[in-house]
């Protein structure tokens, strides 16, 4: 083992500036239509999610009215919330608390 | 009527239809896409004439038709400017996507057999759908069913109020093509599972 060389290195830069962004979530809402097969088929497809998290996500929609199936940058939820609209799963982005 | 199945050795999605039930998933199917080309997913107008003219994207309000807000929900709940954002970029390809997605099934049915006008009895169609052309289908049989229950004003456990109608109420019989959709959706989803 060898003692640590005296090496002078720079201080590393923390930018203490940098929160990590606010993260944003998919909300997929209740709705009388949708099949519940066809809402856990969506949500394993989707996402990759498995089976059994996918059960447990539509579940949540079906007995709260609603779940938080995604989150990440405004962006994305975006994209994921287009995504529910086209398979017709209602669905909106919100700020997490 | 059995619904879909996975057929293994052809890795394809098959159903047999009857040539009236045939019939009435093209007409649905037609009715959807003109509905989300008819009310033209336009801009919304705009006070400033060159800001008018250079805006060729999408539309920023909702549908006026109760089906069509369903079909394209608002993506904010509270936040009308962020909403209408989304709305413009994305609306636009969501109505093609269900269009096309809707014309799959259509042009399925007519490859398959079914004549620009059905006049015979007894006619057998055989539908063979590749893994992408039944979620295709799988995703227009919700976007019908989402029109079908938007008019019919579906509400959560409500299934005893339309078994209750009688046999020959108009209503009662868009509520039993409404469940048969859902039937072909549910067995659309396990051939899917039961592929992958």
């Amino acid at each position: 083992m060898s003692a640590p060389s005296p090496v002078e290195l720079d201080e590393p830069e923390v930018d203490d500036l940098v929160a990590p962004a606010t993260p944003w979530v998919t909300i997929v809402w209740n709705d009388p239509v949708n099949l519940m097969s066809y809402v856990t088929f969506v949500f394993q497809k989707y996402f990759g999610y498995s089976k059994k998290k996918s059960e447990k996500l539509m579940m949540e929609v079906h007995h709260d009215g609603k779940s938080a199936v995604s989150s990440g940058s405004r962006e994305e939820m975006e994209r994921d919330v287009q995504a529910m609209h086209e398979y017709g799963l209602w669905a909106t982005l919100e700020k997490q608390d | 009527m059995g619904g879909f199945s996975y057929h293994r050795r052809s890795k394809q999605i098959i159903a047999t239809f009857s040539g009236f039930e045939a019939d009435l998933l093209r007409s649905l199917a037609s009715q959807l896409v003109e509905l989300l080309r008819n009310e033209v997913a336009a801009p919304a107008e705009s006070d400033d004439p060159l800001e008018a003219m250079l805006d060729f994207s999408g539309p920023t309000t909702e549908p006026e038709d109760p089906v069509l807000k369903r079909l394209f929900p608002s993506a904010y709940g509270e936040d009308a400017e962020a909403a209408g954002e989304f709305r413009r970029f994305t609306e636009g390809g969501l109505r093609d996507g269900k269009a096309r997605a809707a014309s799959t099934i259509i042009d399925a049915l007519e490859e398959a057999g079914l004549p620009p006008e059905l006049d015979e009895d007894g006619m057998v169609i055989d539908v063979e759908l590749s893994i992408a052309d039944a979620e295709a289908w799988m995703r227009s049989f919700t976007d019908i069913r989402l029109a079908l229950a938007t008019r019919l004003g579906v509400e959560d456990g409500d299934e005893d109020f339309w078994d209750s109608l009688p046999e020959d109420d108009p209503a009662g019989q868009v509520y039993g093509i409404y469940q048969w959709v859902g039937i072909l959706q549910e067995t659309i989803v396990e051939a899917l599972w039961a592929a992958s």
